[in-house]
């Protein structure tokens, strides 16, 4: 009866912690780091924005994130995909805080972050996120 | 672009999943039961799969002949070396677990069964990568 009891609290635990899991993985949320070098990934930015992909090779959803952010990033020219190796990064990840791989970094052209995806990131909030904001003041009618 | 780490080796990522979906029942059977016998046939899977060949692992040929050819062939292969890396940890706590079992230890059995089920069930129907989670944070911690 003990282990029954024990089974169902440790499964129970479990799926709460998997459903946070899920639920945070993938997201493109508001986050701020200190600003990235051209000279730490070792290639330039891209001239609006960059995408920082920190991979590994212990991580199984590394390699279908960088075919999604080759895909988004193939059409623009003022985005760049840049995907590093976390492992022999670790300075770079201890600066900014990587913990688990992938994990994707949006940075603007100064490399200062502007976003960041832990996990597998979801397609139409990268691309939302790309998309320029056109500020209203800006509008030829208010000149 | 930076270099990238390219594998010397691809897998289809649900090949692992059906694999941990397996170790999940035979893990939540063997806790009931307290079996030592079923964790030694589970230490066998993790050691197979972990220092051998995932492929060729006994859940990697269910998979492979009994549910891969029933699937769609449209996958993104991934790098084999995680789920690699998981099945050495649950070759760690299979092994902790045989010797609690042989010893009669009830703690040294129950405690690494509980920790593998955490992570096979995560693994199964989370689609949690052990992998991912944990491997830059011990790195990280360990490597100047």
């Amino acid at each position: 009866m003990k282990s029954e009891v024990t089974l169902v609290l440790v499964l129970l635990l479990s799926s709460i912690y998997g459903l946070w899991f899920r639920n945070s993985r993938g997201n493109v949320k508001v986050h701020t780091a200190p600003a990235v070098s051209e000279l730490e990934i070792g290639t330039k930015f891209g001239s609006r924005i960059t995408l920082l992909q920190f991979s590994s090779a212990f991580c199984t959803p590394c390699r279908a994130t960088r075919g999604l952010l080759r895909d988004i990033t193939k059409d623009l020219s003022d985005v760049k995909h840049v995907d590093v190796d976390a492992e022999s990064h670790l300075e770079l990840v201890r600066k900014l805080d990587i913990r688990s791989t992938p994990t994707t970094l949006i940075l603007d052209h100064y490399g200062i972050e502007i976003g960041r995806a832990v996990g597998a990131p979801k397609r139409e909030q990268v691309v939302n996120a790309l998309t320029p904001r056109q500020t209203p003041r800006q509008t030829p009618r208010d000149k | 672009m930076t270099k990238v780490i390219d594998s010397p080796e691809l897998i289809d990522p649900r090949g692992p999943r059906v694999s941990a979906s397996i170790t999940l029942v035979l893990l939540i059977v063997a806790f009931l039961t307290h079996s030592t016998l079923l964790i030694f046939i589970q230490l066998i899977q993790f050691a197979v799969g972990g220092f051998i060949s995932l492929k060729k692992s006994p859940y990697g040929l269910i998979y492979r002949m009994i549910i891969q050819p029933r699937l769609s062939k449209n996958f993104i292969a991934e790098d084999i070396r995680g789920p690699q890396f998981a099945q050495k940890i649950g070759f760690l706590l299979a092994v902790l677990a045989t010797i609690g079992g042989v010893a009669k230890i009830n703690l040294l059995f129950s405690i690494p069964v509980i920790f593998a089920i955490i992570a096979s069930f995560l693994n199964a129907i989370f689609d949690y990568c052990l992998g991912c989670e944990i491997h830059l944070l011990i790195t990280r911690a360990i490597k100047r």
